[in-house]
């Protein structure tokens, strides 16, 4: 009889062995750098940004399509109304003179707030459609943001926003994801997450059962929303320049196709296969025009073999690891039975 | 003190000439029925009567067109489905809606939700309130668990179970958010004569050790005529009999009703 736990316990099984190992390196490397020990450059950091970025937009994507089970391809969207509020906000405030370290959090905060409006004030409406429905209503929120950035005069349109400051670091980066995947973690294992968990499963009898469905397909969009929010800021001051197209649609699949790969529902699953998808382009890099081909194949044959992503449902912990690796994968995917 | 005693002495749940029409289908029509503290009654009637339709607007997925429900005081016509569960109304579903990928205590502890509730910042925080809260909610989940025989199955995935514990674990997790009336849509259905024996005992227990006011829908007759004080009896959305099991099997509408007018063949 095998049972899979899914209590608060598992948190330190996970974040031990993989979570802490990468910024174990991580921190290793900076301050081996801080010492004048130079081992990682601006490249490789770079990267690792990224990283970390990507691991905050499918973690809190995650939250909307996997955990509470609502298809929603708009992700891009909010994380372009984080990056624009918190890039012209950085501009506006250069000259007030306030030290980075106050500074930053602030307009990222700012950012992921207007994020988490724009995802209120479009979950409202749409989330009393399912499934496909939301999706494409999803995507329309998502394009229609990308249009009005297009035409605004604040947003300088197509020319795009130059001269955000560079503050997003590795160190800013990694604290960020850290925050942002511990809160979304501690929400999912609490009762707020098995209301969002039950809406997945059975919507008709989570709300039998005492579950304000709508209450919490709002608030698992809303937190989302502010997370993606909260990353675009990352991405904007990490770049220092963004442009609607930046945020295109192709952007918000590019985020999906990391939750997917990594499990519907594991936030875990998700931080693996953000750190893959990101890394595997550039790991790839010295098959210089095939690159693509190899990325795509990958895709395909990891979508064959496991349909169900990296970790299926289920968080990463040392039991799960340890039965994987003594049976190789057997476990079944499972559909939803709601007949 | 004096309003205690009045309190106390108010029916649980007044339904009072309900009805609903789907189309030109009048489904239930003036349906009315009174229920005491602790009764344990049966609703009875052939497939279509609207038996289903009446647990639907108690729990507030469809709303009655006439008529009036009260629990205590308190109307629950316009009310949804979650704030009726959070008054006191809890029930089961005919084909199993189990939350199917969960493991059973998920399952259990999902209805507790609303009960074993706190804020979003003490979830995030991971506060004092968190830990003692989430005990509250494991042990008093796994105490209903072991009820219901289930304490063993704990971890085990809900789809995975035999039909039979999938219908107790129904049943548990209605009962794990201390409804004061629990409604039972065919509890009974599918399950072999030793099961629904079970099923009886277990039903009894339940309702004294919780104090609970129990609604039923059943086709299996064995099972309402021994467990049920009361039965109501629908046929074509109208009550066409009430009374205790006695009256009810010699009620000449009754046998119509469930054998046909003419040719009797059941």
């Amino acid at each position: 009889m095998k049972t899979m736990k899914n209590d608060s316990s598992t948190l330190k099984n996970y974040l031990l062995p993989l979570g802490l190992g990468l910024l174990v390196l991580i921190n290793l490397f900076l301050a081996l750098e801080f010492l004048g020990i130079e081992i990682i450059d601006r490249y490789y950091k770079g990267i690792l940004i990224l990283m970390q970025i990507n691991i905050i937009l499918a973690v809190s994507l995650n939250l909307i399509n996997g955990v509470t089970g609502m298809l929603s391809l708009g992700h891009a969207g909010f994380m372009a109304v984080g990056a624009y509020t918190s890039s012209l906000l950085s501009i506006f405030l250069s000259n007030m003179n306030l030290p980075e370290v106050i500074l930053f959090p602030l307009v990222l905060c700012a950012g992921g707030l207007l994020a988490a409006v724009m995802g209120l004030a479009i979950g409202i409406p749409t989330l009393r459609l399912r499934g496909d429905y939301l999706a494409i209503a999803t995507l329309g929120f998502g394009e229609i943001i990308r249009v009005v950035l297009l035409n605004l005069d604040i947003t300088r349109g197509a020319r795009g926003l130059p001269g955000i400051p560079n503050y997003t670091n590795l160190w800013w980066a990694q604290f960020f994801m850290v925050l942002s995947v511990m809160i979304i973690w501690n929400i999912t294992a609490s009762n707020h997450g098995r209301a969002f968990v039950a809406i997945r499963e059975n919507e008709i009898a989570a709300e039998a059962m005492g579950v304000n469905t709508t209450y919490y397909k709002v608030s698992s969009f809303v937190i989302g929303a502010f997370f993606a929010g909260v990353a675009g800021g990352l991405f904007a001051h990490h770049l220092g320049f963004i442009s609607p197209k930046s945020f295109e649609f192709m952007k918000s699949v590019e985020i999906l196709l990391m939750v997917v790969l990594g499990g519907l529902g594991s936030l875990t699953g998700s931080v693996v296969a953000a750190i893959v998808l990101t890394g595997l382009p550039e790991f790839l890099r010295f098959l210089q025009s095939y690159r693509m081909v190899i990325y795509s194949l990958t895709l395909v044959l990891l979508m064959i073999y496991r349909p169900q992503g990296l970790f299926g449902r289920h968080e990463a912990n040392a039991d799960l690891l340890k039965a994987w690796f003594n049976k190789g994968h057997g476990r079944s995917g499972g559909g939803k039975g709601d007949e | 003190m004096n309003d205690l005693r009045k309190d106390s002495n108010r029916s649980l749940l007044n339904i009072d000439k309900l009805s609903i029409s789907f189309g030109g289908l009048r489904a239930v029509s003036n349906f009315s029925m009174k229920m005491e503290r602790k009764d344990l009654a049966g609703l009875i009637g052939p497939n279509g009567a609207g038996k289903t339709t009446i647990f639907n607007m108690l729990t507030g997925v469809y709303r009655p067109q006439e008529g009036e429900i009260r629990l205590e005081d308190i109307s629950l016509i316009g009310l949804p489905p979650y704030k009726i569960n959070r008054l006191g109304v809890a029930r089961t579903f005919q084909n199993i809606r189990l939350f199917n990928d969960l493991s059973v205590l998920d399952n259990v502890k999902i209805a507790y939700q609303y009960r074993g509730r706190y804020s979003w910042d003490k979830a995030i925080l991971r506060s004092k309130t968190y830990h003692q809260k989430e005990k509250e909610i494991d042990d008093w989940s796994k105490e209903i668990l072991a009820i219901f025989s289930l304490q063993d199955k704990a971890g085990e995935m809900a789809k995975n179970l035999p039909y039979g514990a999938q219908r107790r674990l129904e049943i548990a997790r209605a009962l794990v958010g201390k409804p004061k009336l629990l409604l039972l849509d065919e509890p009974a259905a599918g399950m072999n004569p030793q099961e629904t024996k079970d099923l009886m005992n277990l039903v009894k227990k339940i309702r004294e050790k919780f104090d609970l006011t129990i609604l039923l829908i059943e086709h299996d007759m064995s099972f309402v005529m021994s467990i049920c004080e009361k039965i109501t009896v629908l046929d074509y959305g109208q009550t066409i009999a009430e009374g205790i099991p006695a009256e009810i099997k010699n009620n000449p509408r009754v046998i119509q009703a469930y054998l046909g007018g003419e040719a009797p063949n059941a």
